[in-house]
């Protein structure tokens, strides 16, 4: 295997969180390497057909695939290298092993930074009920490969023409336009909550599109072996629907793809799925950074472009030796409906931290109060905390109580009886 | 033309069959309902290659899995067939169950696995330091090792077709009759004759005997089985193929390490009466995660990457219904339930020793070299050349995807050539790669992933 000279930052995954590091590092003067596994950088946007992207970054309303284009180009003329086509396979402690066309190589680094995203969960990862056709299930991402990949043509793949579609986060809006650009009319849009997850334009959407919306429906079976035939739905009152159809979409419920972090033996938080970080994006192990939606479930591209911003500039202090050490913060975990809190290791104090707030997501809706207690069930903090899933909840951890460093606190809610 | 036999049925047993006989010069006919190999039972097992210990003594389907096992290991290398040598640990997780290992290990001793050993709770966790402390003793097993389960079957129809032999796909046998010296077989891609059939039919081996003989001399009682697969990161916890003490139904739940570097836990046994329905639900699942997070606590937390469910052709009775019918040229293979893998070349050569008939072997063509996708062993990814990596889970690359679509024995559908490249077999199930997958496939599967959408203006 050739080994490579080390770079200043190795910055695996070339989408929002991934360039915009790489153009803040290769700004300040680092010599930045971006891999990407796809034979096209730019990351998830790169497949959203649909609009609105870039309000934070570019200040200018932009579809996905002029955005993904314009956070290459703004790293590319910032100094980075970004090498697609290039997968990185494993990290060891002498670099990355780097799948490429021409061979595998070992790329050295003085910091890594994982920016590898996230993907939906599959069928199997929902343990969905039913049979295993072939054809016919799919995620939004990989719809939105047929539409818009590199491969589509100009009017796009069709799987199927007349599909249920699972889930109501934000993602299944563009589900809908998708579907919509492939001249697809789904049958159903269904959710097993009691409201859409997503706030606007997924509440609404379906409505617009006559697609009818059914709350509180889950799938208890899947019929078809080579094509899908049809899917039986159980509703709310017990009563049971069988649609005829022939694909099932299945949006949301994104989850890390955090595989090379777990194989690299970093902690990984059981509740995000996603690497541990701290208030710098700092991993269990040293010298490795992780930024975008590789630590959660989903956030939108602006925020993982920010996030991959402020990151870089933590690793600038870092390589100028300006970092407070690791694992001296306060390790928070979550208990009940808090989904994750980011980050999971809190240094106090931190200023000009990648994560100058604690980030929370629910399971459903909450309304109660927040609280954090240390070891022995002392409640260390609390405030009044109303959230729904998925959806943005961020904290100001500047109340929160200096603990000793190295403990774990935990992080509950105390829910207030429903009206 | 009259093929010397018609084999009824592209599974393990009816591939190892097909190159048994075009081995030896048969003009050989494969006759399969599915668009590909391995579109029934075959398709789901726990792929490991199993040494007969815990077999019925002095079965026929002891005899045939130890000679099928013989038989791979010498055929493997040529054929590029790999084998992660695992071992077995038969595991008792209480007293009850501890007490019954002396007799397992005396059956295992009587079945020539000599080698097979009693374990003490501490020598088990030495091996195997993730398992749960909870263990009690256990039995090692040297000889048992996982295999690829969709490679070997695919070499052997591979062989056979070099040999001569013909494939015929999407045939559902609809009627036969015998005029006293060969079978006429109507289907539905036309009408074919052979002196001899085999029946290896799997989970409607009993109807197709039915069909040709007006009756049958077994019922298949199908038997679900529900697979969990972990990630890849859980492929480290694990050494050992661990079997719990069987009952006298099932060999019971399974942990083990597959070829492709995932884990496994499975299979349920479920016995139900459609033949061809094989699904998952989320409480038999959830409950054998429950299972293997009891045996290996780190488990907890793993992703998963695929689930799965297969129906075994068990019968009426527990062991194999090998059957030939006098004077008829028919010969039922059937009952092979869930030790079909390891003993299908056994099998194979038990029913070729059967029929007498005369062994002309053609002059040897070389056996077909199988694309390496064993985890353990390079794959094409670390060569260069390959264009690009198609399936990133499963590292798999166009040049891969490419060689497939054009082998001998290309894929029929799309679960044919995931089992031939792994492709969308890995954590994401396609979120990334199946939109390159339907071009890659164009015009190669029938009736395609995805279509080009109609322009709207012509």
């Amino acid at each position: 295997m050739d080994s490579l000279p080390p770079v200043d930052l190795l910055i695996i995954g070339a989408g929002p969180a991934g360039l915009g590091a790489a153009a803040t590092a290769a700004a300040a003067g680092l010599s930045v390497v971006v891999l990407d596994r796809a034979t096209v950088a730019g990351g998830m946007p790169r497949l959203c057909g649909h609009s609105p992207f870039g309000m934070r970054e570019f200040h200018r309303i932009m579809g996905g695939r002029a955005y993904a284009a314009r956070l290459v180009a703004t790293a590319e003329r910032a100094g980075a290298r970004i090498l697609a086509n290039h997968s990185a396979v494993q990290i060891t402690a002498a670099g990355v092993h780097v799948a490429t066309p021409d061979g595998v190589r070992c790329m050295a680094y003085r910091r890594l930074l994982l920016a590898t995203g996230l993907r939906e969960a599959s069928r199997a990862a929902r343990l969905l009920p039913g049979e295993r056709p072939m054809r016919g299930i799919l995620t939004t991402g990989a719809l939105q490969g047929l539409a818009y990949g590199p491969g589509a043509g100009s009017g796009g793949l069709v799987p199927f023409q007349r599909p249920v579609v699972l889930g109501s986060e934000l993602v299944a809006a563009s589900a809908l336009l998708t579907l919509r650009h492939l001249g697809i009319r789904p049958l159903a849009l269904i959710e097993a909550g009691a409201h859409p997850v997503a706030r606007w334009p997924v509440g609404l959407l379906p409505r617009l599109m006559g697609v009818p919306c059914h709350l509180n429906t889950r799938i208890i079976d899947i019929h078809g072996r080579d094509q899908v035939q049809a899917v039986a739905l159980r509703h709310a009152n017990g009563s049971v629907q069988r649609i005829d159809c022939d694909g099932l979409l299945l949006t949301g419920a994104f989850t890390p793809d955090s595989s090379l972090a777990r194989m690299a033996g970093l902690r990984i938080d059981p509740a995000s799925q996603g690497p541990e970080i701290d208030s710098f994006g700092r991993c269990s192990q040293p010298g490795i950074y992780a930024a975008g939606n590789v630590l959660r479930g989903v956030e939108t591209a602006g925020w993982a472009w920010a996030e991959g911003q402020r990151t870089a500039r933590a690793i600038l202090r870092d390589l100028a030796g300006d970092l407070p050490p690791a694992d001296t913060g306060l390790r928070i975990a979550t208990t009940g409906p808090l989904r994750l809190c980011l980050p999971q290791n809190v240094i106090p104090g931190a200023r000009h931290a990648a994560h100058p707030q604690l980030q929370l997501r629910v399971t459903r809706h909450v309304h109660g109060r927040l609280v954090l207690r240390d070891a022995t069930g002392a409640e260390l903090w609390s405030r009044r905390l109303t959230g729904w899933p998925e959806r943005r909840i961020l904290i100001a951890p500047a109340r929160i109580p200096t603990l000793p460093s190295g403990e774990t606190a935990i992080l509950s809610i105390t829910e207030q009886a429903t009206r | 033309m009259v093929h010397d036999v018609a084999i009824i049925g592209a599974g393990v047993v009816g591939c190892a069959m097909a190159r048994r006989f075009a081995r030896a010069g048969a003009r050989v006919l494969l006759l399969e309902r599915g668009a590909d190999i391995l579109s029934g039972a075959s398709k789901a097992n726990s792929a490991i290659l199993h040494t007969g210990f815990d077999a019925p003594p002095d079965s026929l389907e002891l005899r045939c899995m130890q000679a099928g096992y013989q038989e791979y290991l010498t055929i493997r290398h040529a054929m590029n067939l790999p084998l992660l040598d695992t071992t077995a640990l038969v595991l008792a997780w209480s007293e009850t169950e501890a007490a019954r290992l002396p007799d397992i290990l005396a059956q295992a001793h009587r079945n020539g696995v000599a080698d097979a050993r009693a374990l003490t709770r501490a020598e088990v966790l030495a091996r195997e330091p993730r398992l749960a402390a909870s263990v009690h003793a256990g039995l090692l097993i040297p000889g048992e090792a996982v295999i690829d389960p969709w490679s070997a079957p695919l070499a052997y129809a591979t062989e056979a077709l070099r040999h001569g032999a013909t494939l015929c796909f999407g045939a559902t046998v609809q009627a036969a009759s015998f005029d006293g010296a060969a079978w006429l077989i109507d289907t539905t891609r036309g009408r074919f004759g052979a002196r001899l059939v085999i029946n290896c039919a799997g989970t409607h081996g009993d109807h197709i005997e039915a069909l040709f003989l007006g009756r049958s001399h077994f019922t298949i009682r199908p038997r679900k089985g529900q697979f969990v697969i972990y990630d890849k990161a859980a492929a480290a916890l694990l050494g050992a193929i661990v079997l719990p003490v069987p009952d006298d139904r099932t060999k019971g739940v399974v942990l083990t390490r597959t070829i492709f570097g995932n884990l496994l836990v499975g299979p349920t046994a479920e016995d139900q009466p459609d033949r061809d329905r094989a699904t998952v639900d989320p409480e038999a699942l959830t409950a054998l995660m429950q299972r293997a997070e009891t045996m290996i606590p780190a488990l907890k937390n793993m992703p998963v990457t695929a689930v799965y469910a297969g129906l075994r052709p068990a019968s009426d009775a527990k062991h194999y219904r090998i059957h030939a019918e006098p004077g008829r040229g028919f010969i039922t293979v059937g009952g092979i339930r869930s030790t079909g893998l390891t003993a299908a070349l056994g099998i194979a050569a038990h029913v070729f020793d059967l029929c007498a008939l005369p062994d002309t072997a053609p002059p040897p063509q070389p056996p077909p070299m199988m694309p390496n996708l064993a985890e353990h062993l390079p794959r094409d990814w670390q060569h260069p050349g390959y264009g690009e990596i198609v399936c990133h889970c499963e590292l798999v690359t166009r040049r891969e995807i490419e060689a497939a679509l054009h082998a001998d024995l290309p894929p029929g559908d799309f679960g044919g050539l995931r089992r031939r490249t792994r492709c969308a077999m890995g954590r994401c199930q396609g979120f990334g790669c199946h939109a390159r997958l339907a071009e890659l496939t164009a015009g190669h599967l029938t009736p395609p992933l995805a279509l080009p959408r109609e322009r709207r203006n012509g």
